[in-house]
């Protein structure tokens, strides 16, 4: 699904340069549902980027799902991003003019999916997160759990091979953490491969597997047994 | 290409940040409806300017130039200077048949004198003419005719009035047609009260009576007081202005060079004074104009940069859910071609008004200043180009802003 060789990464200080990732190797399959953890600075959110083909490696390999990916011009990475992967984000990100089933028929406004059918896949979506009745509320009058399921719909949208998470319950209360997590695993179980940042040891005990960053390159990469988050609901 | 053109969540897209920044969107566009308001407005008002001037010039051929005889400057084969000069018919015919673009001579004759009608009297000018004077000069008649070949032919004792006169002969509603008043004790029918309009050139012109009346009363003979020269409209009347003087001078025995000899006044030369005046101020008006619109261009360009810096993170997060850079860009042209043309529009039509207002205060009547002012179809469409033109360029800055920011910055950004 997912395999990336001897990984770099550096950005330009002034006049040296920070070296983020230094020789990363990984390996996803297809339905697994990986935490990458770290400190801040360890290049974790780097990775997630690179995955998420918001910024480009210095060199190394990246295939992603049989496709490589390398000197993409924007318009490449664009329509990649659309079509592979859904991004879920710390702070929702959802545009906050729009309303819950307009954020969540966007990526699929960028497919070119006509208007009708695209308000119903973004309807199903919603109602999949359980939203259904607050279609037409703007983001500002939701939760914060609830904006957090809007962005997961969205992610979905588009029927991405990849979810990507930046600490998808770094905003969130305990209890809400624990709501979106039981969410995220039963898509796990539904077969979506799941990478997620995060910081929080209970939050990656939820996964099936563990790799930890530190000052670049891997410490460890460990297979877990997986807490289920509704058992804390 | 311009599917996205009609397609709803393009427009979708543009209402939702319009209504997102309602005061700021509506002060921006004020800069440019207040550009194009300028631009219709002021060009209305030339046009109406313009259209006042050939109302009042209308009743002369513009492109006509008068000779009188006078009193030459220099000596030449055998004369002294100081000889007069008399201009007469044989002349006439002379310059009408060699001088090339000629449409009309006219001859003329002029005299003081004194009108009496019953107990009422006063001192005017008579002219002697014939009916193509009504083609040179056009006479706008209130009561009866001009005169007419059958009064030249029968050297009638006729006469056109100019209304000042009538109110000075008559009484109020009096019937002039058909009367007689008095000129130098002789007898003439009044046939016709024409109404002298605003702009005189020359002596200013009371009576008419026929021409050859005039010669036979006056003794004239074959002498003319002046004539008018019309040319045909392709033609520069400046030149034939030259060619006649010069064919004057010598059918005269007038030295070529010599400037006194004969008076002359050009009026499509005064005509091309004002005309050129009318196309100074014309372009005096699209220049503020365009000036004022590039101004509010430049004001909505700036507001969209403003917005683009604050919509960053929206940008990154479309850009990350798929949306192409040449999409993002698209949308903030649209935007910006969007703002201008709403309110490029708001101003032609309430330029439009601003007209209609004119109109209604100084267009009024025979004696407006403004007659019609307005502006035609063309410079409407022409401003809307200008319009798209100006607005798809001002948009092109923030719209490369917007995706020179890499969509990972744009994310980071809080």
């Amino acid at each position: 699904m997912l395999k990336i060789h001897q990984l770099h990464k550096s950005y330009p200080i002034g006049d040296s340069s920070l070296h983020v990732l230094k020789g990363i190797d990984l390996n996803v399959e297809e339905g697994e549902m990986v935490a990458i953890m770290g400190s801040s600075g360890s290049g974790k959110s780097t990775l997630l980027n690179i995955i998420g083909m918001l910024d480009e490696a210095d060199s190394g390999e990246y295939i992603l799902d049989g496709l490589p990916i390398k000197n993409l011009t924007e318009k490449k990475a664009a329509v990649y991003r659309n079509k592979f992967l859904g991004f879920i984000f710390q702070s929702f990100n959802l545009i906050n003019y729009k309303n819950a089933v307009e954020n969540v028929a966007l990526p699929l406004y960028y497919q070119g999916v006509k208007r009708k059918e695209r308000q119903e896949q973004a309807m199903f979506h919603l109602g999949k997160v359980g939203l259904a009745d607050w279609a037409k509320h703007l983001p500002k009058e939701l939760s914060g759990g609830q904006k957090q399921r809007v962005a997961i719909a969205r992610a979905l949208a588009a029927n991405p091979k990849l979810l990507l998470a930046d600490e998808p319950t770094g905003a969130l209360d305990t209890k809400t953490s624990h709501d979106i997590m039981a969410f995220i695993q039963q898509l796990n179980d539904e077969g979506k491969t799941i990478l997620m940042v995060t910081h929080e040891e209970d939050i990656a005990n939820m996964c099936k597997r563990i790799v930890r960053l530190k000052d670049g390159v891997i410490m460890e990469d460990v297979k877990v047994t997986q807490d289920r988050a509704e058992n804390y609901v | 290409m311009f599917r996205f053109l009609f397609d709803r969540d393009t427009w979708q897209e543009v209402i939702d940040s319009f209504s997102k920044n309602k005061l700021r969107s509506i002060l921006t566009m004020v800069g440019v409806w207040w550009g194009i308001l300028l631009l219709i407005g002021l060009l209305g008002s030339a046009r109406g300017l313009e259209n006042s001037f050939n109302r009042l010039f209308g009743d002369f051929a513009t492109n006509s130039v008068f000779f009188m005889g006078n009193t030459t400057g220099m000596p030449f084969k055998g004369f002294q200077e100081g000889r007069r000069i008399q201009l007469t018919i044989p002349h006439i015919k002379k310059v009408e048949d060699n001088i090339e673009g000629i449409e009309f001579v006219v001859p003329r004759n002029m005299n003081p004198v004194l009108v009496t009608k019953n107990f009422l009297s006063g001192t005017f000018n008579i002219f002697g003419d014939y009916p193509l004077l009504d083609k040179v000069q056009k006479k706008k008649l209130i009561h009866g005719r001009f005169i007419n070949q059958n009064d030249i032919d029968d050297t009638k004792k006729v006469a056109v009035i100019s209304e000042s006169i009538y109110k000075q002969l008559f009484e109020k509603d009096e019937i002039a047609v058909g009367t007689y008043i008095q000129i130098n004790k002789i007898n003439y029918t009044v046939i016709g009260v024409y109404d002298p309009g605003n702009v005189n050139f020359g002596p200013s012109e009371d009576i008419h009576i026929p021409f050859t009346t005039f010669q036979k009363v006056y003794n004239k003979g074959d002498k003319i007081g002046f004539m008018m020269i019309t040319g045909k409209p392709e033609y520069d009347i400046v030149q034939i202005q030259r060619d006649a003087e010069l064919m004057l001078k010598n059918l005269n025995n007038v030295h070529p060079k010599d400037n006194r000899a004969f008076r002359s006044f050009n009026l499509g030369k005064e005509f091309a004074k004002f005309t050129g005046f009318l196309s100074g101020m014309q372009f005096l008006t699209w220049f503020v104009g365009i000036a004022t619109l590039i101004a509010g261009v430049f004001a909505i360009g700036n507001i969209l940069l403003i917005t683009v810096k604050e919509r960053t993170k929206e940008i990154g997060v479309r850009r990350a859910l798929g949306a192409t850079p040449f999409e993002i860009k698209r949308q903030i042209v649209v935007e910006a071609v969007f703002l201008t043309l709403v309110a490029g529009l708001f101003g032609i039509i309430s330029g439009g008004w601003v007209l209609i207002a004119l109109n209604y205060k100084f267009g009024q009547g025979a004696e407006a200043t403004l007659v019609n002012p307005s502006v035609s179809i063309g410079v409407v469409f022409i401003s809307l180009i200008i319009l798209i033109v100006l607005g798809t360029l001002i948009g092109l800055i923030p719209a490369f802003k917007a995706t020179s920011i890499k969509p990972i910055e744009a994310l980071r950004e809080e």
